[in-house]
């Protein structure tokens, strides 16, 4: 028994791959020590990190692997022996077991008698088994980039290895891992510990040893010290608070080994600049947290977290350096704004011809053209569905939507496409409705992301989105597999999004509807795109489309909104061209589907299906009910969904479908009992035809809101 | 006009009379990496956007002959130019760059010692390498490694080149270029890099400043990058270039391709000269981006006929060498 300790001693490993890597290695050596058997029964593993180092700790390994004893089996006894002698056959064996001939043993199974041998096996020692195995499991670690850096390129690996420590308490496990030799002999802060050794006296210290060394090697304390000292940095200003900000404290938590933070300021006069290029400065370019005053509004100030620890005096020239490089960088985007404001939007969007869209598309310009030529077809549907809009606002924010890609202050922060044109669109007196769609014309990015506010801007947002998704298709570049270089996913999801939570009256067949023909720019590049001529191919790309908005929408109600599995096939079975009234039709079917009744429908239901099945596969007619006199189970079952179909009807065209569900499952008995009693394919081909008839008509009556035959029933 | 900037260059850095002046600063660079055996070059004489590009590297990478030479490198990037208004962009700026082949294990230890060098005392700083890969698709080069920060300033890019000129390195080599102004500003605490002081007087204290020396550069060349070029007589250069390079270029790959060619006459081939040729066509290249002159689709076409003059003579000069 004892601790086994694992350090790979790495120059700086890119921030964001560390979290997925040190999972990764705490996976693979659990599992190798679990499959070898050298895991004792308080095994515990524990990872740790830093830029420089990843690293495992296992509690209770053992020495060795337990000895083993395996029964092998070999040549028939008669075989083996004849008259009690040891045959060639026996020897052979015994010779291959490793046992004496003498210790071999008469077995007997459903085959007969055979010889047998019992072989023991001593197990390995952890250290010789830890040294052969685990540096195939490093090197195997996955690494979004990586390198190679010694001479003969023997392995690659996201940065240099520079030391390993490999420790079964204070014993050295003899590996080596990418030409170094494995010690006690880790490394602390480059500059608050220096380059001496941190040596190990064994494998427990190692949390604690390193931390003397300016190392916090666990990252929940690094991410823990880094919130506590941004709160304690930001109460020296009064009322103040930092901007919370997830992503960017992972970022500094893999961007250091000791983190302190300082707080700097900026002159209050770049507080007239907009707070999302302020940001953007701040966090992506030099990842500080901003911070805000009581009114919630920016304040200059910012935080860095830095890797290092110092006195007053250096804490003083390292707020003096950062703010310099701060200043410098909003002096810049003051340079840009006002620059750019010598040419208004209106202005640029000639200038679009020059900004590619899509090689064998267009250019923004042909982008622009193709939005408001789908925007003018789905205004035309709102407008007859008499939800108020502003069209003009409307065209005019889809005519600049693309320019700000053409203005130096997105050049510089492309992250900012969109923002900065409504923010520009504003400044420059167009209006808030042109503006606020302007603006959100790229969100939501992700699931999480919140959908534009007005119906301008969701109308935009759609629009773009579905001609991207239509020209891309049209030539061929539809996302396969994991591939979707052009995330149209991602746009497509964003569809689904607006969809289901604005109040939108428009459906898929609408949104596809509206795309129209992808207009091809004539030219030198026709030929690339003459398939989206072809007779038909046009239908073709938009069936392509609107299954791939199915698929999102499958995705949406599953992974977005947590609808079980069956519950979205069965209401998508029953139509899936409206995403809200899909997403009503499931929250019925997730209310009614616990109940009893409901799982009795549900199971008839597929009976229903089968027995058709079979009946066209025999290719029995379907009669009719009232050619023959029915048996009193099917007669009922006749008269019930006689009654209960317009009723449903009604509830369903009122949309109130869990009512609608409630009612259809009122029909249980009278199913339970027709099916008990009555055998459908009666050899009477009348009598066979009209039951037929009547299940097929039960099926269809009630199938619309969801298909029943898809849920799973225990 | 744009002599606005240079008002303040009276006022100089009061805070750091101590701070090295820029041209002691590439000394220090310069001394120290001598001292760790590297040969010092002098600047290349013909125009390029980086350091990379000039022939100490590009070229010197290829193949397995160890090499470690240092040399300051002015780069021209003509849609840079600012007229000399920005007091954070220039048209040309200077990298020291360094090229370690193969890297020594305690290469990010060396670096750091070399900061230390200029008066940088690491225990008063924060210092963090962050991620950040390096490429250049016209000469087929790319490699992986950080950008540097010194209390939130991107002072050096360090990169492991992992292929240059299309080709597979090994060994692989550790390149290091610092930025030179912008260290030059930070020693200095300077808001602007016309403030820098270049050279001190050691008699009278009197200094020149980067702006004596080179704003009328920096104007001028902004003026004849963004307005006066002849855009014609660019493409007509550009094109009479490309057209030398590669008719040297052919005549290499056929002695090169020949069965028992005279080694003398392989080595004696001007490889060297022939990639002066693809990097003339390459600045005139940027050139015509500064003009505005290179429309969306037209400039993927003429890049990759630049990659094919950089990688052609990497692949001939690869194989002049290993014959």
């Amino acid at each position: 028994m004892a601790d086994f300790l694992l350090e790979i001693g790495l120059e700086e490993v890119p921030a964001r791959m560390i979290a997925g890597a040190e999972a990764e290695l705490g996976k693979r050596v659990s599992e190798l020590l679990t499959r070898e058997r050298l895991l004792g029964p308080n095994g515990e593993l524990t990872t740790y990190s830093t830029p420089r180092r990843l690293a495992v700790l296992v509690e209770d390994v053992l020495a060795s692997q337990a000895d083993t004893e395996e029964q092998l089996t070999g040549p028939s006894w008669k075989v083996a022996f004849k008259d009690g002698a040891p045959t060639v056959a026996a020897e052979a064996f015994a010779k291959k077991a490793g046992v004496a001939v003498e210790a071999l043993e008469r077995v007997e199974n459903a085959k007969g008698e055979y010889v047998g041998a019992k072989v023991k096996r001593l197990g390995r020692a952890a250290a010789d088994l830890l040294a052969a195995e685990l540096p195939k499991e490093v090197l195997g670690l996955y690494w979004a980039k990586n390198m190679y850096w010694r001479a003969g390129k023997p392995e690659r690996f996201v940065r240099p290895v520079r030391w390993v420590v490999a420790l079964l308490d204070s014993a050295f496990v003899p590996l080596e891992i990418a030409g170094i030799a494995a010690g006690n002999a880790s490394r602390g802060h480059r500059v608050l510990h220096g380059e001496a050794p941190v040596v190990l006296g064994k494998a427990a210290d190692y949390a604690d040893a390193l931390r003397k060394a300016f190392v916090a090697v666990d990252v929940a304390e690094r991410r823990q010290s880094i919130r506590k000292a941004l709160d304690k940095a930001t109460r020296t200003v009064a009322g103040a608070r930092w901007r919370e900000d997830a992503a960017l404290i992972e970022t500094v938590v893999h961007l250091t080994e000791w983190p302190t933070v300082v707080l700097g300021d900026f002159e209050p006069e770049y507080l007239a600049l907009p707070e999302e290029v302020l940001v953007t400065v701040m966090r992506d370019h030099q990842k500080y947290f901003a911070v805000e005053g009581a009114d919630g509004k920016l304040a200059p100030h910012f935080l860095a977290v830095l890797n290092t620890q110092v006195d007053d005096e250096g804490e003083a020239i390292i707020r003096h350096g950062n703010a310099r490089v701060l200043r410098a960088r909003f002096k810049d985007a003051q340079f840009f704004w006002d620059f750019d404001q010598k040419t208004q939007l209106v202005e640029r969007v000639e200038s679009l011809k020059t900004v590619t869209f899509q090689k064998e598309l267009g250019s923004y310009f042909w982008k622009t053209m193709e939005n408001g030529r789908v925007l003018q077809q789905l205004a035309g549907t709102l407008k007859g569905a008499q939800v108020p809009f502003d069209e003009l606002a409307l065209y005019k924010a889809s005519l600049l939507a693309k320019t700000d890609l053409t203005t130096e202050l997105v050049k510089e922060f492309t992250e900012l496409q969109g923002i900065i044109g409504g923010l520009y669109a504003k400044a420059q007196g167009l209006g808030d409705i042109v503006s606020q769609a302007i603006y959100p014309q790229y969100t939501p990015a992700s699931t999480d992301d919140t959908i534009p506010r007005t119906v301008e801007g969701q109308l935009l947002g759609l629009a773009d989105r579905i001609q991207t998704i239509t020209g891309m298709f049209s030539i061929g570049n539809a996302p396969t597999g994991s591939k979707d270089p052009f995330a149209l996913r991602r746009a497509a999801n964003a569809i689904v999004k607006i969809l289901a939570e604005s109040g939108l009256p428009l459906t898929f067949s609408d949104v596809v509807g509206a795309s129209g023909e992808v207009s091809h720019p004539s030219g030198k590049n026709k030929d690339a795109v003459r398939v989206g001529h072809l007779d038909g191919a046009e239908d073709a790309n938009k069936e392509q489309v609107a299954a791939f908005l199915r698929e999102r929408l499958h995705f949406y109600l599953k992974d977005v909104r947590g609808f079980a599995y069956d519950v979205v096939n069965a209401v998508l079975a029953a139509g899936a061209d409206d995403v809200r009234d899909a997403m009503a039709r499931a929250e019925a079917l997730t209310a009614v589907r616990g109940s009893e009744d409901f799982a009795a429908i549900s199971a008839a239901f597929k009976r229903i299906k089968n027995i058709l099945r079979q009946a066209e596969e025999k290719q029995f007619e379907l009669g009719s009910a009232k050619d023959v006199s029915l048996s009193a189970e099917a007669q009922r079952l006749f008269d019930a969904a006689a009654t209960l179909a317009p009723v449903v009807a009604e509830l369903r065209q009122k949309r109130a479908y869990r009512e609608a569900l409630v009612c259809i499952a009122t029909l249980r008995p009278v199913v339970d009992a027709f099916f008990d009693k009555v055998m459908v394919l009666d050899p009477d081909a009348a009598v066979r035809g009209a039951h037929l008839g009547l299940i097929d008509e039960v099926l269809r009556g009630f199938s619309g809101i969801a298909d029943f035959s898809e849920i799973v029933t225990a | 006009m744009p002599l606005s900037t240079i008002e303040s260059s009276a006022v100089v850095s009061p805070a750091k009379p101590a701070a090295l002046t820029y041209q002691e600063l590439l000394f220090r660079l310069q001394g120290f990496w001598a001292a760790r055996g590297c040969v010092l070059q002098q600047p290349y004489d013909v125009e390029v956007g980086a350091g990379t590009m000039a022939p100490e590297t590009f070229l010197r990478v290829l193949g397995p002959k160890p090499y470690r030479v240092g040399y300051a490198q002015p780069s021209r990037r003509p849609a840079d130019g600012r007229y000399g208004e920005n007091p954070n962009r220039l048209f040309k700026h200077t990298q020291f760059q360094l090229i370690l082949k193969p890297p020594p294990v305690n290469v990010q230890e060396l670096y750091l010692e070399s900061l230390e060098a200029l008066g940088i005392d690491l225990a008063q700083h924060d210092l963090k390498f962050e991620e950040d890969n390096w490429e250049w698709p016209a000469g087929g080069a790319w490699g992986v490694g950080w950008q540097v920060m010194l209390d939130g300033l991107e002072i050096t890019q360090f990169t492991y080149f992992q292929q240059c000129g299309g080709l597979d390195l090994d060994p692989i080599c550790a390149e290091l270029t610092y930025g030179l102004e912008r260290i030059a500003a930070f020693l200095q605490d300077v808001d602007s890099i016309y403030d820098i002081v270049w050279a001190r007087d050691p008699e009278t204290a009197a200094v020149v400043t980067y702006g004596d020396v080179r704003l009328a550069e920096e104007l001028q060349f902004s003026v004849y990058n963004f307005e006066l070029a002849d855009v014609s007589k660019l493409w007509e250069h550009f094109n009479s270039y490309e057209a030398e390079a590669r008719a040297l270029l052919d005549q290499a790959n056929a002695l090169f391709a020949k069965e028992g060619a005279d080694a003398v006459e392989k080595r004696r081939f001007p490889l060297l000269a022939t990639y002066e040729l693809a990097l003339k066509c390459s600045h005139l290249f940027n050139l015509l981006d500064a003009r505005g002159a290179i429309s969306v689709t037209e400039r993927v076409g003429v890049i990759g006929r630049i990659r094919a003059l950089a990688v052609g003579v990497a692949k001939a000069y690869a194989m002049q060498q290993g014959s």
